[in-house]
């Protein structure tokens, strides 16, 4: 076992790096898969791990798209003339100004969406259950609505990015899509090890039983805002890039798409298993490849169709992939009896 | 001996019902202290004020000295002032070397020691306790599906783990297998004398709490009824009244 | 922010507007406060969250609405909407919420916001994305020189809304079923082992929550407009007036009803009509905010 794990993890990452080549037809598609594998990880460890069921992680999806365009375009031009011209192409960006723009805007992006985390959470995690998903579900509408009536960041048109240098257009989708992967492989990395320290079996204490938790002196805030500010500063980085993939973005239906991709992380995470490292990659992956296979053939009905997977995998299919295999298997997870004259005490995995 | 907790005339009443009434008692550091009363008399409710669960009417308590009764739960849980349940609280879904290594005293720890793993040492001092307390060949089950008097037991251990200063402890025995309760008595006592922990029980069954504790405290209909070693409050008319319902 | 300074400043200039606007915000919280009754129900009695609210508002409309196109009086939209709000609602009930009550709170609330997107996306597909509404054949009633303007319809509706909120308060204090349903309130358990069929009242309470907000649909297409993606405005306007009032308190619903509909109508007239919508969901976040606070002098949390 020990000697497979290195192996499996170098074949993965040899195909997570040959992807884009082996089905070069499916660059976009692949780098879309990203997002949601992205955004099904983050939404766990609130959701899954903390117990924190946010339907309004989408502001930092929406709010990182924002703050990644107008820093970036705020390196060269002022950015009020810049989306009043409304994608007028009278602004050019040489290359220089691009990557720049773009590697500050995704920083900012990150760090100003951990920030807002850490603020809202503080008038948010005061609220339980429902009380929390409303909560986070209406900041996500609010923001999108206030968004749309800002005329400094485009209002209700939206922004649009300079285009990716260069003519071959490929080397555009060759180059967001290694960039998501790379913060997913980033993200994945630090969730693998996240999770086995300390602070992650307290937000887990948080999950099974809050009060409990406090009642043994585990400072319940400050470790819901810490988690809530990690997730939303990958969330962030995510949005800033789908910003200079998407290059034009606008407020209601693209960045703070509180019922599309708002709702659909959610779904990856329960299809997928919730509280689990891989379930969420699963489900996300799951989600991706039906959606994308039967979305043209379902001629305007798959929204509703989307209702009914979301209604479905609630009511029927809840635990979700890897909850599904604990019940079977609970075995593979290292439920055991284990008698005293083994002494030798080995740490639990 | 110093006085760890002061509680100074505490009332508090739900609603229209005083539950309890101008309280005054204290526990003495390193000592076991009992709470003894009929049904209804105010207990839980002492222990709830105490740990902060909710805020008093009026009076003042004091923690080594210092007032707590403004702060919330996880700040006085943080000063080393732990509680038990009487509907025990695990974390059910977790096994029990989980449920242990979760109870580390966070308080003692940097955000930085709490972004890393735990140690072989930490792993040893869970299953030292869960052996301390009879749970070893179990720690790698559930632990929702542990009867309710193992639960108990775990609950227990998991409070030892997070190195109280005190302890405070909602009817230890109730629901426990009678033939085990000589062994939990044991267990408290060590618990006491071995890690210098100072306990304050609420216990219902008086062979135990006369067994224990040096002091007794006794609470009728809210208030402070009688005080006093073991043999004083076994002698005295007015607790055999109380509990007889002649009062 | 000059608009804004100067939209507050006609506030004072001209008393009148004030009246105006309070008497808009009234009339349209009447019927927040219809759709918020029936969830604080539903909320009440079966523990679910109805995230579909809204939904049921709108779809109410459109029966109405196609009824009118078809030539028949739209005042007769209204038991129409009722009735067939009834059967959908039933249906709803048997397929998902009758496997979710008994579940976490979270499973019912996405499920129902996942029949939110579905009703949504269905009456976008049948009725098309354009706001929709019944011109009705009434007079519109001229106050104070022509300053306030009240259409009869906005009265008929309000007047029509309040019955209907009437008559459910009197079924639910005198008949058996109402009796019934205020006992599984209580304690679902306890009513089972009396001998109440409690999946009977469930489905009841669901299909006459349905029934209600169809109502309130008709009536708002009426005098106000509808779109098929406005339900989950709706919805959280009924969530805020239930955590403001909180459950079971009838007199409170009513109340934050009209505040909210003045509320709103106050912030759209200062902030322009672009910020309805925000305004609407702010208000959720402040009533949350309130709430917190004040359970938080109590040490408790708001669940």
């Amino acid at each position: 076992m020990t000697i497979l794990r290195p192996i499996f993890y170098l074949a993965l990452l040899a195909f997570i790096i040959a992807a884009p080549f082996i089905a070069p037809d499916f660059r976009t598609q692949l780098a879309t898969l990203w997002i949601f594998i992205i955004l099904s990880m983050t939404w766990d460890m609130t959701g899954g791990q903390m117990g924190y069921n946010s339907l309004g992680n989408i502001l930092f999806y929406g709010a990182g798209m924002y703050i990644a365009a107008v820093v970036g375009i705020s390196i060269a031009y002022n950015v009020g003339e810049y989306t009043n011209a409304a994608g007028g192409g009278i602004y050019k960006f040489t290359d220089t100004q691009y990557f720049l723009g773009m590697a500050l805007g995704l920083i900012a992006a990150g760090v100003l969406c951990a920030g807002i985390a850490w603020v809202l959470g503080y008038l948010l995690f005061g609220l339980r259950g429902p009380y929390f998903a409303i909560g986070t579900l209406g900041a996500a509408i609010a923001a999108g609505e206030l968004v749309s009536n800002w005329e400094w960041v485009g209002g209700g048109q939206g922004i649009a990015l300079p285009v990716f240098p260069g003519d071959d257009y490929e080397n555009a989708k060759l180059f967001f899509y290694y960039l998501f992967a790379v913060t997913g492989v980033v993200l994945f990395i630090f969730l693998r090890w996240f999770y086995t320290t300390r602070f992650a079996a307290a937000i887990n204490a948080i999950r099974d039983d809050e009060e409990k938790a406090e009642a043994m002196g585990l400072h319940t805030l400050r470790y819901k805002l810490i988690t809530w500010s990690i997730a939303a500063f990958f969330v962030g980085i995510a949005g800033g890039i789908s910003g200079y993939q998407l290059i034009h973005f606008e407020p209601l239906e693209t960045a703070f798409q509180t019922i599309n991709l708002g709702i659909f992380m959610v779904v990856c995470v329960l299809l997928g298993g919730k509280g689990t490292l891989w379930g969420p990659i699963i489900g996300a992956i799951l989600f991706h490849v039906v959606k994308e296979v039967t979305w043209n053939y379902l001629l305007g009905w798959q929204w509703v169709a989307l209702g009914a997977l979301i209604v479905i995998t609630v009511v029927y299919f809840q635990d979700g992939l890897m909850g599904w295999l604990a019940r079977v298997k609970p075995e593979w997870f290292g439920e055991r009896v284990t008698e005293k004259p083994a002494l030798a005490g080995e740490p639990a995995e | 001996m110093t006085k760890i907790i002061e509680v100074n005339g505490v009332s508090k009443s739900y609603g229209g019902v005083k539950a309890n009434t101008d309280i005054s008692i204290e526990v003495e550091k390193g000592g076991i202290t009992g709470l003894i009363g009929p049904n209804g008399s105010g207990k839980t409710t002492l222990f709830n004020s105490i740990v902060g669960y909710h805020p008093i009417d009026s009076g003042s308590i004091k923690f080594e000295g210092q007032e707590i009764s403004k702060k919330p739960v996880q700040d006085i849980a943080r000063l080393g002032l732990l509680r038990t349940f009487q509907q025990t609280r695990i974390y059910g879904d977790m096994n029990c070397v989980e449920n242990m290594l979760i109870s580390m005293p966070h308080r003692k720890m940097t955000i930085r020691e709490a972004f890393t793993t735990n140690t072989r040492a930490d792993h040893d001092r869970a299953e030292h306790l869960l052996d301390f307390v009879g749970l070893y060949e179990k720690r790698f089950l559930r632990s929702g599906s542990l009867s309710f008097g193992q639960q108990k037991l775990l609950e227990f251990a998991m409070a030892l783990m997070n190195e109280p200063t005190v302890l405070l402890l909602d009817e230890p025995t109730a629901g426990i297998n009678p033939t085990l309760i000589n062994g939990l008595i044991d267990r408290l006592k060590r618990a006491n004398s071995e890690f210098g922990i100072t306990l304050f029980i609420i216990e219902h069954n008086m062979r135990v709490i006369m067994n224990m504790a040096d002091r007794i405290y006794c609470l009728a209909h809210g208030e402070l009824l009688a005080a006093g070693s073991p043999t004083e409050i076994q002698g005295d008319q007015r607790v055999v009244d109380a509990y007889l319902g002649a009062h | 922010m000059d608009q804004i300074i100067g939209n507050i400043g006609l506030l004072f200039e001209f008393p009148i507007v004030n009246l105006k606007i309070l008497l808009d915000g009234i009339m349209i919280g009447a019927l927040f406060a219809l759709a918020a009754y029936g969830l604080a129900l539903v909320w009440g009695v079966m523990n679910v969250k109805n995230l579909a609210q809204g939904d049921f508002v709108i779809a109410g409309g459109y029966i109405a609405w196609t009824l009118d196109q078809n030539g028949i009086q739209p005042l007769l939209g209204i038991p129409a909407a009722f009735l067939v709000m009834w059967v959908i609602g039933w249906i709803t009930y048997k397929l998902v919420i009758k496997r979710v009550i008994e579940r976490d709170l979270f499973t019912s609330l996405l499920a129902t916001f996942g029949l939110a997107i579905m009703f949504a996306q269905i009456m976008n597909l049948m009725f098309g994305s354009d706001t929709q509404s019944i011109q009705l054949d009434m007079p519109t009633l001229y106050f104070a020189d022509g300053f306030i303007d009240v259409p009869m319809s906005k009265l008929v509706g309000v007047v029509t809304a309040l019955s209907l909120a009437f008559a459910v308060i009197l079924f639910m204090k005198r008949s058996r079923m109402g009796q019934a349903i205020r006992a599984t309130a209580q304690d679902a358990r306890a009513a089972r082992v009396l001998g109440i069929d409690t999946d009977k009242v469930y489905s009841f309470t669901f299909s006459l929550n349905a029934a209600i907000c169809g109502a309130a649909g008709a009536i708002i297409v009426m005098a106000w407009v509808i779109q098929p993606f406005y339900g989950i405005t709706y919805s959280i306007r009924a969530f805020v007036i239930v955590t403001a009032a909180g459950l079971g308190n009838l007199p409170g619903v009513i109340a934050a009803g009209l505040g909210i509909g003045a509320l709103e109508q106050y912030g759209s007239h200062i902030f322009g009509i672009g910020y309805q919508q925000a305004i609407a969901v702010l208000l959720l976040l402040l009533v949350l905010f309130i709430r917190l606070l004040q359970q938080r002098r109590k040490r408790q949390v708001l669940q």
